[in-house]
């Protein structure tokens, strides 16, 4: 049986941007733990010489031609329409380097 | 109005004969909506003054002659509409108002629908029961002590309380045909590349459909060909057309792997009985065997969450949308379980294994198909009726298995059409679904309506 630690949590965590509060980490834990488990039940299926599967369409590069149709364009005005957070019709994002000391 | 008519048929007779109008229409859902919404939670958001300016425009021209004309729709909150707040059930955007419509939700519209609201759902369509919505549980209008079954929990509760006439939701793994199910409703889970999700929230990509709930085969059928086709904004949309054979001799495939241990005992007699009245009428039946399709809901939850950890990333607060603390427990269940099966040292044991284990459900199914010259399978929707609220929230694993007989049409790509077939000794809805082959469609409706005339199936509503 696989049994994920808090290690394990904590880096699947990390992983996904997202900050885990003590309890949320102690309802995660065991209810991961036995999904993984659970899932874990594929590795009894052979699979040798089977191709995986990634989409069932058959379709490959599909594509349009690369012209402006003014209809299905946002303005800038609409595509800020989402946040309060814009700066001289920007958006506005926490920086990501740091002054050189 | 009192007596709402039940279908698009009895509703459009009703506009051209002049027995009442659109704006009467829109006042009958918005009396019941205002008389039980608040008690079982159904719309999220009411777009009221929209409804009443597109039913003013529906009498002035009186004409009626659109396929959805007067047609009062809901669409799962899962759906982009311009100007009216999308919240995908989802506290992460609680205030969220997008600057453009879902290509399902335009076409819904110029087919001359009248938009009522946003139906609540499972918060990013995750969940098999309606009560993972940030904005609390759907109740079943059947009985309010049950599920009215997830992810679109509202789509299915709101024909069922009368609150419209169609409704769209998204199936990823049941998702649309669980709350048909339990609401006395049918339903069609599309073809994979039938109907464009462009606008549509996305969960897991290489599997959510978009299709429409109703009270009759026709409807669905009508919903259908006005959403499908290609818009040139989904590329995994062709226009490949429904096989409409002119056959009208079928015959059936019962999995035998599907009514095992673990199925109600009141669904399997149910089915039974749906497969006498079918032969019947001339149908035949066949057992098959699908070995694989027990994996399904196990390589289904690994490829899901895998596609939601990549979908979700896009919230992160910057261009809409709240922090990413803001997403409730299950969205951060998955989110991480996703970041598990795709992380180093796991992806060759979880996400590739799965996506090899997919391949070999779908050739078990092609084979099956072709094998036997069969034009679909039947199914249970569920393994249980709706269960009551709470039952199953504090174990997640018990809630994914509730899933299990959605997974296989999920993982294939193919069409289930679900289609109520009785009540239980509880007095709630039971159904069951017609699998078919991609893009078969009309043969799915053939069948359903065979059956439907063959038991003199009536629509029914709860409230």
């Amino acid at each position: 049986m696989t049994k994920l630690n808090k290690k394990d949590v904590i880096h699947v965590a990390k992983l996904s941007n997202l900050v885990l509060s003590d309890t949320e980490m102690k309802k995660f834990l065991p209810q991961l733990s036995k999904i993984v488990d659970f899932i874990g039940q594929l590795s009894e299926v052979n699979v040798k010489d089977v191709e995986p599967t990634s989409q069932t369409t058959g379709l490959t590069n599909v594509l349009r031609e690369d012209k402006i149709i003014s209809e299905n364009i946002l303005t800038q005005e609409q595509a800020l329409s989402g946040t309060d957070n814009t700066f001289n019709g920007l958006f506005k994002v926490s920086a990501i380097l740091e002054n050189r000391t | 109005m009192n007596d709402l008519p039940l279908t698009i048929k009895e509703t459009q007779e009703g506009l051209k004969s002049k027995a009442f109008s659109a704006v009467e229409l829109v006042d009958g859902y918005l009396s019941q909506i205002n008389k039980y919404n608040k008690e079982y939670n159904i719309f999220l958001t009411i777009s009221e003054e929209k409804a009443y300016t597109k039913a003013k425009e529906l009498d002035k021209i009186g004409k009626f002659d659109e396929p959805l004309s007067g047609v009062a729709v809901a669409y799962k909150d899962i759906f982009l509409t311009k100007s009216v707040r999308t919240t995908a059930g989802s506290k992460i955007l609680e205030s969220y108002v997008p600057a453009y419509s879902a290509t399902c939700v335009k076409r819904i519209e110029n087919a001359g629908a009248i938009s009522l609201g946003k139906l609540n759902c499972d918060a990013f369509a995750h969940g098999s029961s309606g009560e993972n919505s940030d904005y609390g549980p759907t109740l079943n209008p059947w009985n309010k002590n049950y599920i009215p079954g997830g992810s679109s929990s509202g789509s299915g509760a709101t024909l069922s309380a009368n609150m419209s006439l169609i409704s769209t939701g998204t199936d990823t793994c049941g998702s649309i045909r669980l709350p048909a199910n339990y609401n006395y409703l049918v339903s069609l889970k599309p073809t994979y590349g039938a109907v464009s999700r462009y606008g549509v929230i996305a969960m897991a990509s290489s599997i959510d459909t978009v299709g429409p709930i109703a009270r009759t085969v026709e409807d669905v059928q009508t919903v259908f060909d006005v959403i499908k086709g290609e818009d040139g904004f989904d590329g995994t949309v062709t226009n490949k057309k429904s096989k409409d054979m002119t056959k009208s001799k079928f015959k059936i495939g019962i999995p035998k792997e599907f009514f095992v241990d673990g199925l109600d005992s009141e669904i399997v007699k149910n089915i039974e009985q749906a497969r006498k009245v079918l032969e019947k009428e001339g149908v035949e039946f066949v057992e098959v065997s699908l070995p694989s399709t027990k994996y399904g809901i196990s390589v289904y939850y690994i490829i899901q969450p895998a596609e939601v950890s990549s979908n979700l990333g896009r919230f992160d607060g910057i261009r809409y949308g709240g922090n990413r603390d803001k997403f409730g427990e299950e969205a951060k269940r998955r989110i991480m379980l996703g970041s598990y099966v795709l992380s180093a040292g796991f992806y060759d044991a979880y996400y590739n294994k799965a996506m090899r284990v997919r391949s070999k459900i779908i050739s078990e199914v092609d084979d099956v198909f072709a094998g036997n010259g069969i034009d679909a399978l039947l199914a249970p929707v569920a393994p249980t009726p709706p269960f009551k609220l709470g039952d199953k929230v504090d174990d997640p694993l018990s809630m994914y298995l509730t899933d299990v007989y959605a997974a296989t049409a999920n993982l294939c790509g193919i069409p289930s059409l679900a289609l109520p077939s009785g009540f239980s000794k509880n007095k709630l809805p039971l159904g069951f679904q017609l699998m078919g082959k991609r893009f078969s469609e009309n043969t799915l409706f053939k069948i359903g309506k065979i059956y439907h005339k063959a038991i003199d199936y009536k629509p029914k509503v709860a409230l």
